[in-house]
């Protein structure tokens, strides 16, 4: 049990795990595989906050949606795929 | 005929070990004797050099392919080896072999759910893509819990195997030769081998240690012909040399039953020389060495570092149709173009395919012959060679130039030399910005120097104190064609870096049109005339004023002529005072420019204007007008600056920086006032008196009173130098222009050079307790402590002069450091960047496809076209639409002056590259 949820931290982006049904329409949309994603660690802290919130293990292979918001470059959103480790 | 196009495509590279039985089969010939050459100078054979491993003299036939010298390509021989030798390139592997199975019955010392465990997190590796160093990781993982002391299997108790380097196996301190090393790698079974990362179908592990050597090829390690006839043979070849007489020697030791002590000694020298063949610098072992003392380069050398094969020979090639030579300038080239010499344009060429369309062009120009000339001895390009359709080259000559053109067909390729138009790649090391290396259009030119406008200097970063550049000539029509609309020069004016103009005028482009516009200067017919016809244009505009039947016009309105119609734009330019309130279009020092509808209505052109990294209206033009007419704009504007300082007369000597005496009293007497506050924060620091400033000890405050007192006092002797100091001096012009030099370097000039510094603080080492011997020990005044209270113009005192060259000396010290590491980090970056690429969908992916952003910068914006980081000049749109009109107050925050955004933009751009380094060449 972590004492501190690092996502309500203000330079940590928003962290959502992205359903199941919902990943073959996003690695369609970049027509790419789950190897060519950047990687997430399972140990990352953001990862074990939301296994907590879950309340269930979050497995290897599930993607992750990051929500980065920049005074510059405005709203992006990328996808990361969570590897061992 | 030359297919275009990817005709193959590598899928995949994959590296296994070479098995004893596949070294065998490659070998065109087994080697025994470690000689060479017989007494006639033939190879012998089965020695070292012979000619079925291919031919390195000219004559001589390859006796594997009967081919010749540059035919054949070469083919391995190998050696039987007596006994078994350990690959130093696989100890490592060998050891956690060894260690993770079993001393008995060979299995993998792991439990089947281990195993699968492995194998899972193999495929989910591969799944969701795992670089080399996550494959390595898990390999090691996997070998730490194979470290057991009991097998899993057979229960046989397992003895510690340590590695004695380089390459001595031990158990328990018992020693394992090789030949049981190896017999215990061969009895591993297939299945064993895949959880330690190994696949049994192209790697055995037995293989690791080797009963077959190869022999590389010949031409791999040619031997030399020195001038005195003696041969000198390769490196390899001497190496060679060594394991073969050994593995006799050990051979004929072994059959013969000499003790074993004979036979081991022999076999480990036999490891040794294997060893340093590999890698002769193998640590642990002494290298071998060469008659002479220096150590041979191997097989690991040939490869390693940076002037190995890999760096040196594959990253870093050299090529064909290129030019080097010193660089000069002509202020009459375009900034497109690039003047090169006779001698350069008839040695590189371009190659022409003749087709229906060409046919009687080319046939005219080949028959010219290899130099032609105009009648009036001009440059005209000619033809050096003619490629036949079946490959053969033809050289062209004066003799046969009529016979070469009349047979000349449509398929044949001509080599044309250079010629005026031609696009070529110029390039200034170091190349630390894709602007190092921009296309331009070649003018053939007497003399034999490069030459280009001067306004291409600041992307290259040269100067012509001795500069030499590289020049490539583009072959092939799609690689022209790219290069014309990507990398010609124009279309490099606005910088990716910030988004401002990196081409632009310098020196006295800048001091011209700052006199040609300053205060708007009349000039007569006579001079008008002058100007305009350096511009070529005869389009007068309308005379400004006629007193006595004289006309005159307007400088303003002369340096409107180069600005294209439409241009609307308000700045202050770079003499600006900085007023509390700006009095804008009323500004007193003309330093408020406003362009309405492409004429100059009030304000100074300097180096805000044209300067490269600053030019706001090169800016505006190239972003509104387009890359050609920003180029047109230029060109215009610096050939009249220099029409301009040409009427005008521009000079500067000493006496520019003179001051009235009456000023020099003055700084005189400011510099005791300031040196006498020093000496009394001294006072008070010895007496105890000095309070000190929060979070801050007593010496260092002291040192900061101190920093700050003589700071301001060198401000102050600027200010009243700079007081006597107007625009009437040349210096100061270049100065508050922009041309050259700061307001700081004439006060220094002029009025006191100030605080000596290293390290950031005053100066403080030297002798004990004090920086000379010529002041009082422990004395913390401002002389004693590099203070130069004189100007460079009046000279300096022997110990100011010490003290200035301690800090001038802290400078290049910290320019040589800052290139060097700045050098390592961009080589480190652009290694790790230089695959990957914006692809269509906006995503940064590298050559594997994999995604690094999603959208470029996360806004898809490229920043040579953006507008300080957006998209669109709101200001300037605003502008467009509702015109001059400073009543409408837009919620306070938006200013309608368009760049407003962009000049705080600038100033820290110019921050940058203000830390300009004079380094002589």
């Amino acid at each position: 049990m972590a004492d501190y949820n690092v996502l309500e931290h203000d330079h940590v982006p928003e962290h959502h795990l992205v359903e199941k049904k919902d990943e073959g329409r996003i690695l369609k949309q970049y027509s790419v595989g789950k190897d060519q994603l950047p990687k997430i660690r399972k140990s990352d802290p953001c990862i074990k906050i939301l296994e907590e919130i879950l309340g269930a293990d979050i497995e290897e292979g599930r993607l992750v949606r990051i929500v980065r918001t920049h005074s510059v470059s405005g709203v992006s959103v990328a996808y990361r795929v969570i590897v061992r480790g | 005929m030359i297919r275009r196009g990817v005709n193959k495509r590598i899928h995949g590279i994959k590296f296994a070990h070479l098995s004893p039985e596949e070294i065998r089969r490659m070998s065109a010939v087994k080697i025994i004797t470690a000689d060479t050459y017989d007494d006639d100078g033939f190879p012998i054979e089965m020695g070292l050099m012979d000619m079925h491993m291919g031919v390195i003299e000219p004559g001589l036939r390859c006796k594997t392919c009967g081919q010749k010298v540059d035919e054949c390509p070469g083919h391995f021989g190998h050696i039987e080896l007596a006994m078994p030798v350990i690959h130093v390139g696989f100890v490592k592997d060998i050891k956690r072999l060894l260690q993770s199975t079993c001393r008995g019955c060979s299995k993998v010392l792991l439990t089947s759910s281990q195993i699968e465990e492995e194998e899972n997190l193999r495929k989910m590796l591969e799944e969701l893509g795992g670089d080399l160093t996550e494959f390595e990781k898990l390999m090691k993982d996997t070998a730490k819990t194979a470290m057991r002391t009991v097998c899993p299997h057979c229960n046989a108790e397992q003895l510690k195997i340590s590695l004695d380097k380089p390459s001595t196996f031990r158990e328990e301190g018992h020693k394992l030769t090789p030949k049981e090393v190896r017999e215990r790698l061969e009895k591993i079974p297939d299945e064993s081998l895949i959880p330690m990362g190994l696949n049994p179908e192209v790697s055995r592990p037995e293989w690791m240690v080797l009963t077959a050597l190869p022999v590389p090829p010949v031409t791999v390690r040619p031997s030399i012909t020195l001038d005195s006839g003696d041969r000198s043979e390769d490196d390899l070849t001497h190496k060679l040399v060594d394991v073969l007489r050994i593995n006799q020697r050990l051979r004929e030791n072994r059959d013969s039953g000499a003790p074993q002590l004979i036979v081991e000694d022999l076999w480990e020298l036999l490891q040794y020389h294997i060893t340093t063949y590999f890698d002769n610098q193998t640590s642990g072992i002494p290298p071998a060495r060469h008659r002479s003392g220096r150590p041979l380069k191997t097989l690991v050398q040939r490869l390693k570092g940076k002037e190995g094969r890999f760096r040196s020979n594959l990253s870093g090639k050299r090529v064909n149709f290129s030019a080097r030579t010193v660089i000069s300038p002509d202020p009459m080239l375009s900034i497109n173009e690039v003047g090169i010499p006779w001698f350069a344009a008839r040695e590189l060429t371009i190659p022409i395919r003749v087709t229906n369309f060409n046919l009687n062009v080319v046939k005219d120009i080949i028959m010219r012959g290899p130099e032609p000339v105009t009648e009036h001895g001009e440059y005209l390009a000619g033809v050096n060679y003619v490629i036949r359709e079946d490959g053969r080259r033809i050289k062209v000559t004066d003799k046969n130039a009529e016979t070469v053109a009349e047979n000349i067909d449509i398929g044949h390729v001509v080599e044309r030399q250079m010629t005026d138009g031609d696009i070529v790649l110029f390039n200034r090391q170091p190349s630390l910005h894709r602007m190092s290396m921009m296309a331009h259009k070649i003018r053939v030119m007497k003399g034999k120097t490069f030459r280009f406008n001067l306004c291409v200097c600041p992307p290259y970063n040269a100067d012509f104190d001795g500069d030499e550049m590289n020049l490539h000539v583009i072959q092939s029509p799609e690689a022209i064609a790219e290069a014309r609309i990507l990398m010609l020069v124009q279309e490099n004016i606005l910088s990716p870096r910030f988004g401002g103009p990196v081409i632009g005028g310098i020196h006295d482009y800048i001091t011209g049109s700052f006199m040609l516009t300053h205060t708007n200067p009349l000039y007569t017919q006579d001079e008008t005339a002058l100007i305009l016809s350096h511009i070529g244009r005869v389009d007068w505009p309308e005379a400004a004023k006629t007193v006595d039947g004289m006309r005159f016009w307007y400088g303003k309105d002369l340096f409107s002529m180069c600005l294209p119609e439409g241009l609307n734009l308000s700045y202050k330019s770079s003499i600006c005072q900085k007023c509390d309130t700006c009095k804008k279009d009323d500004c007193e020092f003309d330093s408020y420019v406003v362009i309405r509808n492409g004429k100059l209505l009030k304000g100074t052109i300097d180096e805000k204007a044209l300067g490269a990294f600053k030019g706001i209206i090169l800016d505006k033009i190239a972003r509104d007008f387009g890359s050609n007419e920003a180029r047109l704009f230029l060109e215009m504007a610096i050939k009249m600056a220099v029409s301009a300082i040409m009427i005008h007369g521009f000079s500067t000597s000493i006496d520019d920086e003179d001051i009235p005496l009456d000023a020099k009293m003055q700084i005189q007497d400011m510099l005791l006032d300031a040196t006498n506050n020093v000496r009394g924060y001294v006072n008070a620091f010895n007496d105890g008196t000095l309070e000190a400033m929060p979070g801050r000890g007593l010496d260092e405050t002291l040192e900061i009173e101190a920093m700050r007192e003589l700071g301001q006092a060198r401000d102050r002797a600027g200010q009243i130098a700079s007081k006597y100091l107007g625009l009437e001096n040349s210096a100061v012009v270049m100065a508050r222009s922009g041309a050259r030099g700061s307001m700081l370097n004439l006060s220094q000039m002029a009025g006191c050079i100030g605080q000596q510094a290293v390290r950031g603080g005053r100066l403080s080492r030297g002798y004990q307790g004090r920086t000379l011997p010529h002041f009082q020990k422990g004395d913390l005044g401002a002389e004693a402590k590099g203070f130069v209270k004189s100007c460079y113009k009046s000279g300096l005192t022997p110990t100011e002069y010490f003290f200035h060259s301690m800090g001038g000396r802290e400078g290049l010290v910290d320019t040589a450091v800052r290139t060097s590491r700045s050098g390592y980090m961009q080589r480190r970056l652009i290694n790790a960047l230089e695959d990957l690429k914006v692809m269509q969908d906006g995503s940064v992916r590298n050559t594997s496809g994999t995604i690094i952003q999603f959208n470029f910068g996360d806004d898809g914006i490229d920043p040579s076209r953006g507008i300080n980081g957006k998209a669109a000049d709101i200001d300037d749109i605003l502008f467009q639409l509702l015109g001059d009109r400073d009543d409408i107050d837009l919620s306070g925050k938006l200013n309608l002056v368009s760049y407003g955004a962009i000049e705080r933009d600038m100033d820290t751009a110019d921050d940058v590259d203000e830390v300009e380094t004079e380094t002589e060449e």
